[in-house]
This record gives C-alpha cells, sequence and structure tokens, in this order.
C-alpha cells in the first residue's frame, strides 16, 4: 500500500493549478478587515466608537470593582470571621473573602471536614476521565474498564467505610461531587438509552416497539423536570413496598436519566434521519445484518452529524442537575446559596455566584470547545 | 409471444438459470408497479434493462436482491427462493452484489475500509487477507493509489469505481447495476462502462439497468424492455435496436437517441 507520492496523481490532476496571486494588503489583515466592517460608513463608525465606550467603561468599573477595590481577607474575631471592613466597601469593592473562608462548604457541603480530600479526590477523577474519554487515541473497549473502575473508586471514596476511612452517608454529600455525579451518571446512562430509543422509534418491522419508544419520549418530555424529581422523591417510596427503599439521590439520577434519555433520543433521531436511504441500503445489499449496519455505518455517521445539538443538550443537563435542590439534594448551587445565608456572610452572594458562575463556565465551555474540535476533526477526515 | 420462448430457450441453455422471475408483481399502496414480470437470466448470461423513467426498472432490479419485496410470483437466485425466511435473505445478499447510481459509498471509511468492510463482517475473513483482496480488486479497478482516501476526495467515477469493487470484494456470482452512470459527468462515463465490460469478460452474470446503448450493443447478450411496470419486449441488442416491435419500443428508442 505504500505508492510512490507520484502515482496518487491520477492524469486529471496533471493540469497545472492555475497560479494565484497573493491578494494585496488593503484587501486581507486586520486594518482592512476593521475599516470594512468597523468604519465602512460615519453610521457604522458612530455605532463602533459607542460600542467601544460602552465595553471600556463596563470593563473597567467591573475591574474596579473585583480587584482594584476588592478585598481578598478578613481579620478572625472572636466569634468567626470580622466582615465589616467588606460591609464597609459593599458595592465599591468585591469581599473575596468570603470564597477564601467558604469554598470548602461550597464545594463538598456538609461532607466532614476532615475528610474532604476525599470528594477533592473525586472531583480530580471526574476530570481525569473527561480528559481520558475526549481523547480519540482511547477510543477502544478498555475505555470502558477504565470508566468502571473509576466509577466504582469514586464511589468507595465518597462512601468509604473501607481502608482506614469513616463512612459517610450519602444525606452529607452535596457541592460539585454531587453536580458531577448526577450530570456524569446521567449523561452516560441517557445517552445509550437514547440511542436504542431511536432506533427503535425508527423501527418498521417492530411497531410495539415503535409505539412504546414514541410513548416514551413524548410522555417525558411533556412533563417539566421538577415534578419528575418531585415524583422520584415524593411519589416513588409510596409504590414501593414497606422497608424497599431507594436512596434520594438514586431515585433522582433515575429521573434525571430518564427525561435526559428522551431528549437526547430526539436528538439522535434526528441524525438518523438526515442520513441518506442510500446508506442502509448499501449495508443491505453487502449483506451485513441491522445491528452490524446501525454500529459501523448509520450510528457513526449520524451522531456525528448531531455534534453540535448533542453537545447543547449535554450543556443544558449539566447545568439542570442544579434542579435537584427541590428534593433537598445539596449540589454545588445549593450550596453556595447556602454558603451565603449565614449571617456573617449575608449580603455577599455576588461574589458566590460569581464564584460559581466561574466553575459551570469552565466545565460548559470546556463541552463546547471540545465538540467545536472534534466537528473539525471529523470533517476534516472526510475531506472536506 | 416472444417472451415465453426466450424463456424456454434460456431454460434449456442452463439447468438452473441465476435469475429466475416468474409472474412477479409489486404495488406501492395502489400503485400497481411490477405486472406479471417473468424473465430468466441464465449463469454468465448479462442482461441490459432499458425503459422510460418510472418504467420499474429500479423496482425490479432491487426485488432481485430483496432490497424491496415483491407480493406476487416467486424470485429464485441461484436456487434460492426469495421469502421472508432470513436465512435466504442472508444466503442471496452474499451472492449478489449491487452498485447503486449515487454510489453510496460509505463517507466515514476509508476507501480500503468501504472494501473491506463486509468481507470481514460478513464473510468473516480476516483484516489483512481482506486488505489484500480488496487492494487486488481496487488495482482491478484501476485505483489502488486511492486506497488511504475517504469517498469525498474521489471524483465521481472513481467513487463509482470504487462502488463496483466494493461489490466484488464480496465475491458475489451475480451483479446487479442500477443506472451506475447516471449521475456521472459525461468524461467520466466511460471509465466506469470500461470497468463494467473488463467485468463482462470475467463471465459475471450482470443484470444492468441503463441507457448506454452502446454499452448494451458491445456486452449484452439481451436487452430488456420495460414500460410501465411491464416488459415489453426483450432479445439480443442488434435485433431490438435495430427491429423493435411495438410503438412503445419505437417511442422510447427515438426519445433516447434524440437525448443522445
Ligand atoms: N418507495 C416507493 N414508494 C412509492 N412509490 C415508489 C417507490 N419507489 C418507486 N415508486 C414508484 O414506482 C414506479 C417505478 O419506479 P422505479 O422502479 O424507480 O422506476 P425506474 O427505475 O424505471 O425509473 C414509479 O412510478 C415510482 O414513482
Ligand atoms: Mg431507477
Amino acid at each position: 500500500m505504500n505508492t510512490p507520492a507520484s502515482a496518487t496523481v491520477s492524469a486529471t490532476q496533471n493540469l497545472p493549478a492555475p497560479t494565484r496571486e497573493r491578494p494585496p494588503a488593503d484587501v486581507v489583515g486586520p486594518w482592512a478587515w476593521a475599516r470594512n466592517n468597523l468604519f465602512a460608513t460615519w453610521w457604522s463608525t458612530a455605532i463602533t466608537l459607542v460600542l467601544i465606550y460602552a465595553i471600556l467603561r463596563a470593563s473597567l468599573g467591573f475591574v474596579e470593582w473585583a480587584v482594584v477595590n476588592a478585598i481578598w481577607t478578613v481579620p478572625q474575631g472572636a466569634s468567626g470571621p470580622d466582615t465589616s471592613s467588606c460591609r464597609a466597601i459593599k458595592g465599591i469593592g468585591a469581599c473575596w473573602a468570603v470564597i477564601g473562608e467558604k469554598y470548602r462548604f461550597i464545594l463538598f457541603g456538609r461532607f466532614p471536614f476532615d475528610e474532604q480530600w476525599r470528594p477533592a479526590i473525586c472531583v480530580a477523577l471526574f476530570i481525569g476521565l473527561y480528559i481520558v474519554s475526549a481523547m480519540r487515541r482511547f477510543w477502544r473497549k478498555e475505555l470502558v474498564l477504565i470508566w468502571v473502575v473509576v466509577l466504582a473508586a469514586i464511589g468507595v471514596l465518597m462512601w468509604g467505610g473501607v481502608f482506614g476511612m469513616p463512612y459517610v452517608g450519602q444525606d452529607v454529600w452535596g457541592g460539585l461531587p454531587i453536580t458531577l455525579i448526577l450530570s456524569t451518571f446521567g449523561l452516560a446512562f441517557a445517552f445509550p438509552i437514547a440511542v436504542l430509543v431511536a432506533l427503535g422509534r425508527r423501527s418498521t418491522k417492530l411497531p410495539a416497539v415503535k409505539l412504546l419508544c414514541v410513548l416514551y419520549v413524548e410522555l417525558i418530555r411533556g412533563v417539566p423536570l421538577i415534578s419528575l424529581l418531585f415524583m422520584a422523591s415524593v411519589m416513588f417510596p409510596l409504590f414501593m413496598p414497606d422497608g424497599v427503599n431507594f436512596d434520594k439521590l438514586l431515585r433522582a439520577q433515575v429521573a434525571f436519566i430518564l427525561f435526559a434519555a428522551a431528549y437526547l433520543a430526539e436528538v439522535v433521531r434526528a441524525g438518523l434521519q438526515a442520513l441518506p436511504k442510500g446508506q442502509m441500503e448499501a449495508g443491505d445489499a453487502l449483506g451485513l445484518s441491522y445491528w452490524q449496519k446501525t454500529g459501523m455505518i448509520i450510528l457513526p455517521q449520524a451522531l456525528r452529524l448531531v455534534i453540535p445539538p448533542l453537545v447543547n443538550t449535554f450543556i443544558a443537563f449539566f447545568k439542570d442537575t442544579s434542579l435537584v435542590l427541590i428534593i433537598g439534594i445539596f449540589d454545588v448551587l445549593t450550596t453556595g446559596k447556602i454558603a451565603v445565608s449565614e449571617p456573617t456572610w449575608q449580603g455577599f452572594s455576588t461574589e458566590v455566584y460569581l464564584f460559581l458562575a466561574v466553575i459551570y463556565f469552565a466545565f460548559c465551555f470546556a463541552m463546547s470547545r471540545y465538540s467545536s474540535g472534534l466537528e473539525r476533526e471529523f470533517s476534516r477526515s472526510r475531506g472536506r | 409471444m416472444s417472451q415465453t420462448a426466450h424463456l424456454a430457450s434460456a431454460a434449456a441453455m442452463d439447468a438452473e438459470p441465476a435469475i429466475l422471475l416468474d409472474k412477479v408483481n409489486k404495488w406501492y399502496g395502489a400503485m400497481h408497479v411490477l405486472r406479471d414480470v417473468s424473465m430468466s437470466v441464465a449463469q454468465k448470461e448479462r442482461v441490459v434493462v432499458c425503459g422510460p423513467s418510472g418504467s420499474g426498472k429500479s423496482t425490479m432490479i432491487r426485488c432481485i436482491n430483496r432490497l424491496e419485496s415483491h407480493q406476487q410470483g416467486s424470485i429464485v437466485v441461484d436456487g434460492t427462493e426469495l421469502t421472508d425466511d432470513l436465512r435466504a435473505l442472508d444466503t442471496i445478499r452474499r451472492e449478489v452484489g449491487m452498485v447503486f447510481q449515487s454510489f453510496n459509498l460509505f463517507p466515514h471509511l476509508t476507501i480500503l475500509e468501504n472494501c473491506t468492510l463486509a468481507p470481514i463482517w460478513v464473510r468473516k475473513m480476516p483484516k489483512a487477507e481482506a486488505e489484500e483482496l480488496a487492494m487486488d480488486y481496487l488495482k482491478r479497478v484501476k485505483i489502488p493509489e486511492q486506497a488511504k482516501k475517504y469517498p469525498g476526495q474521489l471524483s465521481g467515477g472513481q467513487q463509482q469505481r470504487v462502488a463496483i469493487a466494493r461489490a466484488l470484494c464480496m465475491k458475489p456470482r451475480i451483479m446487479l447495476f442500477d443506472e451506475p452512470t447516471s449521475a456521472l459527468d459525461p468524461e467520466m462515463i466511460k471509465e466506469v462502462l470500461d470497468t463494467m465490460i473488463g467485468l463482462a469478460e470475467t463471465g459475471m452474470t450482470m443484470v444492468c439497468v441503463t441507457h448506454e446503448m452502446g454499452f448494451a450493443r458491445q456486452v449484452a447478450d439481451r436487452v430488456v424492455f420495460m414500460d410501465r411496470g411491464e416488459i415489453v419486449e426483450q432479445g439480443p441488442p442488434i435485433g431490438l435496436f435495430e427491429n423493435p416491435q411495438t410503438d412503445r419500443l419505437k417511442l422510447f428508442l427515438s426519445q433516447i437517441l434524440r437525448g443522445h
């Protein structure tokens, strides 16, 4: 298969390409761009100047508040931190001391203070898992094994009760690990379910399966996630026989998986629908079985097509995990809210919410960047 | 009718025809698209099917490997009757290769992977062996140097030749072509037809829907003319083209010749 490079040039490609001169400097480059797009007419020049002024004002104001006038630490008084200096400059400067004092609670909730290294490692494990899964050279069967091992390790670390780690009940889990557990397990289980539901919904040979899939999607999609979570936490135990009781977090997790799967199924179905019929027929004509066609021809193409809406849904559900607060599970948004509800720190919610926004943004932006990288890579490999 | 006479002679030529259609009927909803279609293709015979658009050519050829199912009559391919039985379907799909008008290559796989997919997964061939086989066929269709590229990087004519190679990699005994050159720019038609002529010379049983009359004259043992779901006339290409018996064929030929 190692053909010399010259052999790859076929007869029709031998013609010399028409030589193209480089475009003149006033057509390309940043100055030309700015002139064409920002200062083309007196009208767009005016708008540009006004916007530049507004943006500068706003960002300078923010920098002044967040950096120049900010207070980073507060002295410790007899009864806890003394926040009077912060209160004195409220509105003029940020009080980042609240983050310094409270970040452990925000990140790990009521997890026993001395054991918080455990959820911290869990967060690191999750992030490591994402990074490894994102790399295409790890897209092998072994990846499933890695997931199983890492998730098991996370379970051991969170619960403890072995290796000399004291047992920590789920009722005191909270903060970032909860957010990551709910969204990672949620999407990891919801995605395969979604693929099966999408395939079932397009099945022509199995009308019963198709009906079931349609019902599932329509029923779940038709109710708000909040009501599903309520059902999972309040109503579900009523239907169970006495003594049988699933944990609250598990029930929320299941509700979350079911909800996400219904949405993802529709995204996947859109991709299936976009494929030309000829792809399936070519597979048929070659004698491939349904699952061979689906796994090797249809899904790889359909899923590539829907990377943007798929990631859109992933991001939406990552943030929707914060809804579990209504059934008394403390995700990272809720712990942040509780942190500023104690009298010492009341009134410094802006700082805390900014801190939380940065955390959420880091995860969501990473997903977004990754997906556009993936898209680029796939479109390159198709030679377009 | 000449049709039945030909059936008899074809049957006499070989005890077991490669393909046998007997009074095949098919409807799409209320539309009758195949009407009592009977045809026999002997082993190693090359049949060209022509007819106006919408006359049911694609439907008929797609019934032969059961991409479509017929509702009445029987279709026997290489001694296996086409039914809902999955095992029979499996056998036939291995025996029958198909080339489509729109190539239908798998755009996310390289040329080589396109060719080795079915041998590896359907024929359970070891990967190295399948790749060797695929390179053999890619050489035969004269594009071994494109093996590592993706279909989107190839011209239409090259893609169609890959599609032919891909079908051949399954070592079929019968090849079906559904207007293989209709989606191609004129300058690429020849390279695909040449590939098909080369294939015909190897003694492959071929059923080919095409309007390339030159190809039909050169290669076909028999031309079948279809109109409105029926086989109207069939016979050797020279006789059929020089001496059409029905008005429908005369009209069709005059339109084709004017079009070219
Ligand atoms: N999947 C389908 N559903 C409904 N009608 C169809 C379908 N495929 C083909 N037809 C109709 O059947 C007739 C025959 O089609 P076809 O076999 O594709 O003709 P040809 O290949 O000779 O142009 C046409 O009238 C066409 O509109
Ligand atoms: Mg057709």
